[in-house]
């Protein structure tokens, strides 16, 4: 049963004509309010995931619930369709359930709230935001178990849950989640920063109705998502092609020593109209790398890679999403079924990234960039320090941003947006650890006519016994080059004992005993690369060797021969070229780094250290489970199209007769 | 004390302002800027504006002087080749930065990031470790650090920078580090970041240190060129640098940490519109400068212009004190655009700049600009002459603002109309940054409205803030320079103290700030104020444990002997609440403790303006027609220089002065008052019950 909206005013808004000049000032004016949100949430939350990295994302919705200003797309009709009690003037909504919400948010650390702003008795918009607690519960530290088989081990699952009544705070709902927490102070203080920024969303949005009147405000979020949708009738019209494109990449494993995962997705055109389709993607896994994809999330996605080179003033927004049709297979990677396990999702998220450039640069390759997305790496560090204290880090490192058409990626750099690193003194400040080394690696990045960004690495140097988890990927597959550009470095994390001993761990692994003096040493990926090394401007190369971002060894991979102080030798570097131009095939759009995944797995232990991951095996309940599903779908779809056709027959029929 | 003087170096124009303290009688004079040396363009004003007064240049005791040096050397990427001394391990520092990619998703596909203010090929390691207690984990290598420093000579570095990691607990590496560098490098000035800016986190602290390595050859050279030249026409006169945070500081103290006078310039618009504004009773204030390719706004409050701990240029943004200016690129040569997937309106932020100007300049320029739009709109009339020589084409404008209309659909006037509107949208955008976002309503605040094009907008801003009144003051085009001669010399110290509550006391935190108040005091002595003229404020950045923000607490120190630590948890309990609805139940802790100082600023009447009837006849110059809030209308055109106090300018009204333009809306009328602004009220005007920016 979905959600009864309850309004005391039931008069419907009047869509009036509103002139170019207004809707753009009211443009500005919520782009403002959403900065707003931001900056109240930065500044009084407490996770550092939240405060210090931004890991976090606002939305103002219009009275349907389309999302106008923000970044993640909107999820206000598939909550509403997930709560079957009322909504009124001063509630405000929580929830964390990935299932009840069709994947708006993809694992229960996420936080998600929501308010319906009221004027005069009626909702004139809502305001949504949701963001990553430290803890939420559950089997580890951080809620993220890299070997969890269902959702119930993750931690409390919040579902659609009124938590403010009428502006009455349910104390009690709160009491019993935040009693399941780790950190419940941390938990309240993020709550209470989020539902001032909800509530500073909504002052604005009645500011703004106070302004320019209901009506206006009403037309005028119209006006702007008609806006949207035309711009990018024109730029799918330009940049997809009819014929189907086809591009898949992988996951590497899933915590428990399989993979890798195959991500397959189709893209064409009908019409105006764009289809992605996600058939050949493995089924759900057993462990806790699912990731719930939401499809009107995918659409945001893939507009904004279209968007961003165009016209980045435009606003995105939820105005196209009748432009785009996303098909997911219920039961797969990316649309597993309750209750598998979601938290390690992140991996399944960066990858997508990938993917959609992978897809939407084969039609227009000079508006392709190389694979560096991929995964935000995530560090864990817990425990009980000297004076007892529990202690319990959560961290999200960053990686080498690929080469694109438009420059060189940055070195160690973040491709989420507004994401900051934690300051190294913070860290060392608040708890029992020193960062040793904290520095970009040499030649990670892919070798391109525009450079892929080298890979990050921390050295941390543990001062108390305790506790860490790694998440990351990337330590298989390459991130890929694009457009004659070569892939990045891989990942790799090594820990050297206090005690003289060292070992390699596993990308996704919890419970790893350290004690104090023990040193880990975790690198992450670089970018692939773009275009071709060989046209790469000498003196650019030249000045990344004296920088130490590229060595002496590594400028041979572009064809250049230069001293370890960065010196080229002309001469020798025309001749190496021209070798190496010899030698080499035809230019590859994609450079994987390997031909097939059974080659792959071939040099894995000589290249990584551990032995090649074993063939995925998947469940039966959930291949049943989706088949019936399919099957209850596909009867409600002849129906609709029976009815559909008796329509057109009637009224084909009415035609003929009134002439 | 006899003379001072103001001086304002600005892009095109150089403003001085000559005040004689006792009468308070001043002299302006504009002359042109002389950007390859600055120096020049000064003396020549000075020359100037001492003819006018009829003085002998010897007699000036100060010359007080806001300087864009600093900002225009870190924006056009000319400083010094910097070299820089990291703890082993942190070489990367600048290069990895914060990790922070501008823009939403996506945005990294268009980003391209600068290159460091210290080149990594100029960047060494010393091998030694301090703890963030401040504990020496690793002693320093000194050889290895000689070694390393050796490679730096044959790089031909200008300056050297050292920032080790938490020097802020332990700065004796760093000091050490110091003295090695001078017996390798004799010759290269050495900036600690212990001394710069001794607070955590270390990109922060190594991006200020280097950008004061940075711009320190270039505002060296400037400043001692300038004394130089001033020495031989006033050889009295003792030069200060106005800072960013409003502040003056000595030439000597200006050379050596220029980080500080990043925001200068503005500074000055600041203080002068403060100035100006109290002289006519009004401290609350939000001031808009509105220049040709930017607009800068920022909050005053109850007189203090609102601070921040940190300055932005360009996209560098350094942990030095500033006035909170937030610039917009909203400006008179703003182009106004149609993007072909939209069919917006969008304004700015690309400028026609100076050269070639806007469409009506006839200096070659055709896109359409703010400036046309304001020519069209019949706002700037044909008989003004910008900066007194300067004609206007106004088919020229015409033709350049038709090309929107056509792309919108929409006649001329109208697209002027459009324009004039989403550009002072975008600059209310601004100040709502400075004031809604921090907490402050911007009813309960006057505008005031400078620079040449300020007073064109004025009206226009305060009815979208209803920011009553609009002020326009007396000689909008030099406030700036008004600013700088009218400013207190002002320094602080600053200490990073991170405890909580419990781990302090109340005598402890009294001790400190008292220690940075001497520290601080000695600076401003050797600048000639006396001890009994100085007055001190305290303040301390507290959060609630675990938070990542810090709010600046006043503290008064009776207070904190009175009720200990309450007297701080109390008032950011009520900040934190004003700012964001609630507080938390949860222990308290300081960040950092700061002791400012201040000496007297200069207290000088200006003459009143001659008493006179409300009729304003005697200044009407002309007709002018108009196009205001969409609507044809004949604006009385008048002459600025021949109101009386006490003349009630009714809109729709054009005030014209050699280097500004006023517009007065219809349905608003303008008040002369005694001290020469023109205040801008709605004719129905109710002040708000809670009007704390209300007439006194």
């Amino acid at each position: 049963m979905p959600a009864t909206i309850i309004q005391r005013n039931k008069k419907p808004f009047k869509k009036t004509k509103v002139d170019t000049v207004t809707i753009d000032i009211i443009e500005s004016a919520l782009r403002n309010a959403r900065y707003e949100m931001d900056t109240v949430l930065f500044r009084t939350a407490m996770s550092p995931g939240i405060r210090e990295q931004h890991d976090e994302f606002p939305m103002i919705a219009n009275t349907d619930g389309k999302m106008v200003v923000g970044q993640f797309g909107s999820f206000i009709w598939g909550f509403m369709q997930g709560y079957d009690g009322t909504v009124e003037e001063g509630d405000i909504f929580l929830t964390s359930d990935p299932y009840s919400v069709n994947g708006a948010i993809s694992h229960a650390n996420d936080w998600l709230m929501l308010m319906p702003v009221y004027r005069g008795g009626r909702i004139i918009a809502w305001s949504a935001m949701f963001g990553h607690m430290t803890d939420v519960g559950g089997k580890v530290p951080g809620s993220l178990p890299t070997d969890g088989t269902t959702i119930y081990e993750d931690g409390i699952v919040v579902p659609p849950t009124k938590i403010f009544k009428a502006g009455k705070l349910n104390e009690d709902v709160l009491r019993v989640v935040l009693h399941n927490c780790r950190l419940p102070e941390w938990n309240l203080s993020d709550f209470n920063a989020i539902t001032a920024a909800l509530r500073t969303a909504a002052a604005r949005c009645i500011e703004i109705a106070e302004r320019f009147g209901d009506d206006v405000l009403y037309s005028a979020m119209d006006a702007m998502l008609e806006r949207n949708k035309r711009a990018m009738r024109v730029l799918i019209r330009q940049n997809v092609p009819e014929t189907k494109q086809f591009f898949e990449d992988y996951i590497c494993d899933d915590g428990l020593n399989m993979g890798p995962y195959r991500i397959k997705c189709a893209m064409w055109r009908e019409g105006d109209k764009c289809i992605f389709d996600f058939a050949g993607t493995d089924p759900q896994s057993i462990s806790s790398i699912n990731f719930l994809l939401n499809e009107e999330m995918f659409k945001m996605f893939a507009g904004i890679y279209m968007i961003m080179v165009f016209d980045p003033q435009i606003l995105f927004n939820d105005g196209f999403y009748d432009l785009m049709e996303v098909r997911i297979p219920p039961g797969s990677l990316l649309k597993p079924l309750k209750p598998a396990a979601l938290s390690c999702r992140t991996h399944a998220l960066g990858r997508i990234f990938d993917i959609l450039a992978g897809l939407l640069g084969q039609g227009n390759p000079d508006f392709m960039c190389g694979a560096g997305f991929s995964d935000s790496p995530h560090f864990m560090y817990s425990g009980y320090d000297k004076n007892g204290e529990w202690y319990q880090l959560y961290q999200i490192t960053f990686g080498g941003i690929p080469g694109k058409p438009f420059g060189d990626g940055p070195d160690g750099h973040s491709l989420w947006p507004s994401f900051t690193n934690v300051p190294n003194e913070f860290l060392e400040s608040y708890f029992p650890l020193r960062i040793d080394i904290y520095e970009t690696i040499s030649d990670t990045g892919g070798a391109g006519k525009n450079r892929g960004g080298n890979g990050l690495r921390i050295g941390y140097r543990f001062l108390e016994p305790g506790e860490i988890s790694i998440h990351d990927d990337r330590w298989l597959t390459y991130p890929w080059g694009a457009n004659g550009g070569e892939p990045g470095a891989r990942s790799r994390k090594l820990l050297q004992r206090a005690d003289g001993t060292e070992s390699l761990l596993p990308s996704k692994i919890d419970h790893v005993k350290v004690e104090a003096g023990d040193l880990l040493i975790a690198d992450t990926w670089g970018g692939g690369g773009w275009g071709d090394p060989l046209e790469r401007a000498t003196e650019q190369v030249a000045f990344d060797v004296a920088a130490g971002l590229v060595t002496a060894a590594g400028a041979r991979r572009y064809g250049v021969v230069v001293s370890a102080a960065g010196k080229v030798n002309d001469a020798a570097t025309v001749a190496l070229r021209d070798e190496m131009r010899a030698k080499r095939g035809p230019k590859k759009i994609f450079d994987r780094g390997f031909e097939s995944i059974e080659e792959l797995k071939a040099r894995c232990k000589a290249e990584t250290g551990f032995e090649p991951p074993r063939t995925p095996v998947f469940t039966k309940w959930a291949k049943v489970a989706a088949e019936a599903l399919l099957a209850k779908e596909l009867a409600a779809k002849k129906l609709a199209n029976k009815s559909l056709a008796t329509k057109s027959v009637a009224t084909k029929k009415k035609r003929r007769k009134a002439a | 004390m006899s003379y001072r003087l103001g001086v304002d170096v600005g892009g095109t124009f150089t403003d001085l302002l000559l005040v004689h303290e006792k009468t308070g009688k001043t002299w302006s004079a504009k002359v042109p800027s002389t950007p390859a040396d600055q120096s020049i363009g000064v003396l020549n004003g000075i020359l100037r504006v001492c003819e006018r007064a009829g003085i002998d240049p010897q007699i000036i005791d100060h010359v007080m002087h806001g300087t864009t040096v600093a900002t225009n050397t870190v924006l056009t990427g000319t400083g010094a080749r910097v070299g820089l001394v990291t703890t082993k391990g942190y070489r990367q520092v600048l290069q990895i930065a914060r990790s922070y990619v501008p823009g939403g998703l996506g945005g990294w596909i268009i980003y391209n990031k600068s290159l460091p203010m210290a080149p990594l090929a100029c960047t060494i390691e010393a091998d030694e470790r301090v703890s963030a207690k401040g504990e020496v984990v690793r002693g320093l290598d000194e050889e290895a650090l000689r070694k390393s420093l050796r490679t730096l000579k044959v790089q031909k570095i200008e300056a050297l920078t050292v920032s080790l990691i938490n020097s802020f607990a332990n700065p004796a590496h760093e000091q050490r580090v110091r003295e090695i560098a001078i017996e390798e490098l004799p010759d290269t000035p050495v900036s600690l970041s212990s001394d710069v800016v001794p607070e955590m986190q270390e990109y922060e602290r190594t991006v200020t240190t280097v950008a004061n390595s940075y711009v320190r050859p270039r505002v060296d050279r400037y400043v001692r060129n300038l004394k130089d030249k001033l020495a031989k026409v006033a050889k009295n006169a003792k030069l200060h640098i106005l800072r960013s945070d409003g502040g003056l500081a000595s030439a000597s103290s200006a050379a050596e940490f220029p980080v500080n006078l990043l925001m200068s310039g503005p500074a000055g618009g600041v203080t002068g519109a403060l100035w100006v504004a109290v002289q006519a009773g009004f401290p609350n204030l939000l001031t808009v400068d509105v220049g040709g390719t930017s607009t800068d706004v920022a909050l005053i409050s109850g007189g203090q212009p609102r601070l921040r701990r940190e300055t932005t240029v360009g996209d560098v943004t350094v942990r030095a004190s500033s006035v909170d200016i937030r610039t917009v690129g909203a400006g008179g040569g703003s182009i106004a655009h149609v993007p072909e997937l939209t069919k917006a309106l969008r304004v700015g932020p690309q400028s026609a700049g100076a050269d070639p100007g806007p469409a009506a300049y006839n200096r070659g320029g055709t896109e359409p600009t703010v400036a046309d739009a304001n020519i069209v709109l019949g706002y700037l009339p044909e008989m003004q002459k910008l900066g007194g020589d300067m004609v206007l084409d106004r088919s020229l404008a015409m033709a350049a603002v038709k090309k929107i209309g056509d792309a919108l659909g929409l006649n001329t006037r109208q697209a002027a109309q459009g324009i004039y509107n989403i550009v002072n949208e975008n600059m209310v955008g601004a100040l709502r940054l400075v004031s809604v976002e921090q907490g402050y309503d911007p009813r309960e605040y006057a505008l005031i409205a400078f620079g040449g094009a300020g007073p064109l907008h004025a009206n226009a801003l305060s009815r979208l803030l209803g920011s009553w009144p609009s002020i326009i003051p007396p000689g909008p085009g030099v406030l700036c320079a008004l600013g700088d001669a009218t400013t207190a010399v002002r320094d602080e110290r600053a200490r990073t103290y991170v405890r909580k509550f419990s781990e302090t006391t109340a005598k402890e935190i009294e001790k400190i700030l008292k220690g940075l108040a001497t520290d601080a005091s000695k600076g401003i002595e050797a600048e000639g104020v006396k001890k009994s003229e100085i007055s001190t404020t305290y303040q301390v950045d507290v959060r609630y444990h675990g938070q990542g923000l810090r709010l600046s607490v006043e503290v008064n120190l009776g207070d904190l002997q009175k009720k200990g630590l309450k007297a701080i948890s109390d008032k950011f309990d009520a900040e934190h609440k004003r700012l964001f609805t609630f507080t938390l139940p949860r222990e308290h802790e300081l960040v950092t403790l700061r002791a400012a100082v201040q000496g007297q600023g200069i207290k000088i009447k200006r003459p009143l303006l001659a008493k006179g009837g409300t009729d304003p006849k005697a200044a009407i110059v002309g007709k002018q027609k108009a196009f205001m809030d969409g609507k044809d209308v004949n604006a009385i055109v008048y002459d600025r220089a021949k109101f009386k106090a006490g003349n009630k300018v009714r809109g729709p009204a054009i005030v014209m002065e050699m280097d500004s333009t006023s517009v007065i809306l219809p349905k608003h009328t303008g008040h002369v008052d005694k001290s020469g602004c023109i205040l801008i009220y709605p004719d129905n005007f109710k002040a708000p019950k809670k009007a704390a920016g209300k007439r006194k």
